[in-house]
């Protein structure tokens, strides 16, 4: 069992000033994971009659991308490849005080405590960041085969689970490694070469326009990110943008039929 | 209440066929004037949305994550089920179907269960042109595993994160009909009551999570695609979020209730190691393919399993079902886990344990081959056990994972109430007693992709909808309700948290209505539970305000609704004096423990019709007759 301090972020709402608050975590076992530990720090406010911490979280496993702490001044906190919801105490020691915060960008405005806004990522995707078949369009799934390799690394871009680490790991915000992700995980497949270039020029617009920094190639993101989504993606959207600002044509108009 | 499946007539294969013939279509010019809600982005929510925007209708969609992407789906991670035959191994349509209706212990609608095995087909075909990335073999092609409950390889996947890319996909269809206006997206908005205006659904009330406005929104048809309830036992495999609040709702506006104690009980999750513990986690089925499961043969063996002999080790499954192995359907692992813990022969520090053991694979085939198939499921243990499962085996013990059970729909997924449509895990649906693995994907996409779209239009264009708006006197009553209730959460002030009185309530019904029931346990369960609702309503201690975002507050209207729903439960199980799939009361077993079906009594599902605050709710019957899968009893032997 450990003892530990924490000062934590406490913000009543957008419009509100926020400042850290220090708890007293005690008999915290290692086998907790980090939200169970808030779990109970939370269960021992609302006893005291005191507003409980507000953080989002839903699966606990590591997949729906809703957790996110920034822990010590880390996303997702100390371990490698692991969101916050699947970090264990084990990961600290007796005495030690954590720093809990919350994502910080102008564009993951904080709506209360450590719970922020990312709606601004969804807009990223809706600028381009599907492939526009129709409910009742496909044809066979085996008619189009996908060589393994890039199958393989769409997968590694798919698995994105859009958390926002890399956005509040970066100094400039950027939301190139999420976005870029994105990009690389339809650009790898056939599926998704008739729409690449539209798809890049409004993606990056978009990111812009949300108020996101641009790269200039710290590489915090990658280090942050809990799917190690490489910075090889952020490269491979550069290229795809500058081919498809030197190459993008407007369909033309189509005819009026019969 | 009238119980009408509305199967349609004629052989079965032809039955989904004749019936989108014979369905009134709306034309498209005039789909723009209509507006459905769905409530939901999980797989059956997101592509219903999506598809119907396609189609031409206005959608709201709303869903209480920040983004629809999160969705409880997200966390699906063996695959989904198709009857494509990509293998070979004589998979068909009419296979998937047998297997679903057995693997079901006979208590499914067969025409819904044959449209689902007839629809696998296109879902696969439509989530690869989306960019779904399916596991592939070397030529390009889609690969296949198996799942339990079948002898064939019909499982499509994406490492172990099937359904975070099946949800992916319909999410972004739904962002495409968003940036094009089709969809407009509400998400932290949780919706807390059904509009009923004329007999007809025409709306839902809802709650901002962010500035906890409460406002109403009116349509022509409202979906709900809102999930399971397996949180009532407060410890599951769903996400911490799921609740059972929009259906619980919607039933007790008049929605009948299918079979509320079917729930499933998965028998591969990493076990409890302590009180605070928050949720369990999943180790996807899967793993069975290659791992083998087992405890000593000794009670009371407390070597490492390492340290076993083979000639000490009790491989019960093999043993018992040399057919189908490990792969028994999820129901027979489970309970044959809890009868060797019982035994006391269980691992682990609890001794509520099972060996999964990979040893024999990774002989085989090698750590690389194990680590491409399920690395991150192999990860994900060892970052919550800090045990290496490469080196020894894994610890799993059976943990609520689904419900079979939720509210009736008759073919056209419709509930008993006219315009209200029920999608996905929150409706009774096509798996009977037991789910088979891989299938709740597939179902909640059928639904919502392929099943929806079609029978919506066909209520649209024969109802006849009055002009109506918010300030109609019938939507100010819910609103006025659903405030009231808010308010009266806000002021009880007692010494009790939500989450102390949810962990009683699970343990309750964990104990009583989980892996084994009887009459004895159930009655006290009965007796117990207005007990603990009253505690609820005299102690527990929300703080803050209802107009601020407020998590104590979303949590404590939520297990207000599973009190109520825990108690229709136990009715439901009491009332079913059989053992079917999930359902298995210790009084009905044949003498090698398997359950016994009572067909003659209970060939039917259980629907509950809701008659108001203190009144005992009343049981309808649905007859089941199966022409086609004849009624046995299941064996895997
Ligand atoms: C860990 C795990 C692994 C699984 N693996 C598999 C697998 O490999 N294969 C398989 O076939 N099945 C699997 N399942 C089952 C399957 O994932 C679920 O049954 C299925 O995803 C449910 O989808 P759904 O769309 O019906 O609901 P959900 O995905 O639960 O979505 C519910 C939606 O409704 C919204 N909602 C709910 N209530 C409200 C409300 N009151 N107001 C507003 N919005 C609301 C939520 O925000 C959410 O968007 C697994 C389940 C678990 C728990
Ligand atoms: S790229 Fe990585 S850090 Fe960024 S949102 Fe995706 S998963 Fe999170
Ligand atoms: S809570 Fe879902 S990723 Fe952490």
């Amino acid at each position: 069992m450990m003892n530990l301090v924490l000062y934590v972020w406490r913000q009543k709402n957008a419009q509100s000033q926020g400042q850290m608050v220090r708890y007293d975590a005690k008999n915290v076992s290692p086998d907790m994971s980090f939200l169970e530990m808030l779990d109970v720090i939370n269960e021992e406010l609302i006893s005291k009659g005191q507003d409980p911490i507000a953080f989002d979280h839903d699966c606990r496993e590591g997949i729906c991308g809703s957790c996110g702490l920034m822990i010590n001044g880390q996303a997702h906190g100390p371990k490698k490849a692991t969101t916050t919801c699947q970090l264990h105490m084990r990961s600290f020691k007796d005495g030690d005080s954590i720093y809990i915060e919350p994502w910080r960008a102008k564009a993951f405005p904080v709506i209360k405590d450590l719970v922020v806004d990312r709606s601004s990522f969804d807009r990223i995707i809706q600028a381009g960041g599907y492939v526009s078949v129709s409910t009742g369009n496909a044809p066979d799934a085996n008619s189009t085969p996908v060589p393994k390799t890039n199958a393989d690394k769409a997968m590694d871009a798919a698995s994105c689970i859009g958390c926002g680490a890399c956005v509040a790991s970066c100094p400039n915000s950027s939301a190139m490694l999420f976005t870029s992700a994105k990009i690389g995980h339809l650009g790898l497949l056939p599926q998704g070469q008739p729409e690449r270039k539209e798809r890049v020029l409004n993606m990056v617009t978009t990111m812009d326009k949300e108020g996101f920094g641009s790269c200039t190639n710290h590489r915090e993101c990658e280090a942050a990110c809990p799917k190690e989504i490489t910075v090889d993606f952020i490269a491979r959207m550069n290229r795809d943008y500058l081919w498809a600002s030197l190459t993008y044509q407007k369909p033309s108009a189509r005819g009026g039929g019969e | 209440m009238q119980l009408d499946s509305k199967i349609p007539s004629g052989p079965i294969e032809k039955k989904w066929d004749t019936h989108r013939f014979e369905m009134k279509l709306v034309n498209p010019a005039n789909k723009r004037k209509y507006n459905i809600i769905v409530v939901g982005s999980g797989l059956a929510g997101a592509s219903a949305a999506a598809s119907m925007a396609e189609l031409g209708y206005n959608v709201k969609c709303f869903c209480y994550q920040d983004s629809p992407r999160r969705a409880h789906s997200i966390a699906a991670q063996g695959g989904i089920n198709a009857a494509k035959n990509y293998q070979n191994d004589g998979d068909s349509i009419y296979r998937l179907f047998y297997d679903t209706v057995k693997g079901g212990d006979f208590r499914a609608r067969e025409a819904n269960v044959y449209r689902l095995a007839q629809i696998s087909v296109n879902i696969i075909d439509q989530c690869a042109a989306q960019g779904v990335p399916f596991a592939r073999e070397y030529s390009g092609l889609l690969a296949n595993r198996s799942f339990g409950g079948a002898q064939v390889s019909r499982t499509f996947y994406a490492r172990g994160q099937t359904g975070q890319q099946l949800l992916l996909g319909a999410y972004q269809a739904l962002e495409r009909q968003i940036y094009l206006g089709k969809v407009e997206m509400f998400p932290r908005t949780e919706m807390l009551d059904l509009i009923i205006i004329d007999g007809k659904a025409r709306g839902i009330t809802a709650r901002n999570l962010v500035t906890g406005k409460i406002e109403s929104f009116i349509a022509d048809a409202v979906v709900l695609g809102t999930g399971g309830y397996g949180n009532v036992f407060y410890l599951s495999t769903n996400a911490k979020n799921s609740n059972a609040t929009a259906i619980w709702r919607a039933y007790k506006r008049g929605a009948g209730f299918g079979n509320p104690c079917f729930t499933q009980i998965h028998p591969t999750c990493i076990p409890v190691s302590g009180d605070y513990q928050s949720k369990l986690t999943l180790m996807s089925e899967s793993l069975r393919n290659d791992g083998r499961i087992w405890v000593p043969k000794q009670k009371g063996d407390k070597r490492p399993a390492q340290q076993i002999p083979e000639d000490d080790r009790d491989y019960y499954l093999e043993r018992r079902y040399p057919s189908f192995g490990n792969l028994v359907p999820r129901d027979v692992a489970s309970r044959a886990a809890k009868a060797v813990c019982d035994e006391g022969r269980g691992v682990g520090e609890t001794a509520l344990g099972v060996y999964l053991d990979f040893g024999a694979a990774i002989k085989r085939s090698g750590e690389d081959v194990i680590r491409e198939k399920y690395g991150n499921l192999f990860d994900m243990y060892q970052r919550i056990t800090d045990e290496n499962p490469y080196k020894q085996p894994m610890r799993i013990y059976p943990a609520v994972h689904y419900t079979m059970g939720g509210l009736w729909v008759d073919y056209n997924l419709m509930s008993t109430i006219a315009g209200l449509f029920i999608i996905g895990e929150a409706n009774f649906s096509d798996h009977g007693a037991n789910r088979l693995g891989a299938s709740a994907l597939m179902q909640g996409l059928a639904d919502g992709y392929f099943v929806i779209p079609y029978t919506i239009g066909n209520y649209l264009a024969n109802a006849s909808l009055q002009k109506i708006d918010s300030s109609h006197q019938g939507v100010k009553q819910v609103e006025s309700e659903v405030s009231e209730r808010i308010k009266k959460l806000l002021s009880i002030k007692g010494k009790r948290t939500v989450d102390s009185i949810h962990r009683e309530l699970g343990k309750l019904v964990w104990d009583e209505c989980g892996m084994a029931r009887n009459a004895e346990g159930l009655k006290r369960g009965l007796e117990k539970i207005p007990g603990i609702k009253e505690e609820f309503w005299k102690n527990v201690n929300v703080l803050g305000e209802g107009q601020d975002f407020n998590q104590s507050l979303e949590k404590a209207g939520r297990v207000a609704d599973f009190l109520e729903l825990a108690e229709l439960m136990f009715m439901d199980a009491f009332a079913r004096e059989e053992s079917c799939g999930g359902h298995f009361r210790t009084e009905y077993q044949n003498t090698e423990g398997e359950a016994l079906r009572n067909d003659i009594d209970f060939s039917h599902a259980a629907v509950w019709e809701y008659q108001g605050e203190g009144k005992k709710p009343l049981r309808h019957k649905e007859e089941l007759s199966f022409e086609y899968v004849h009624l046995a009893q299941r064996s895997y032997k």
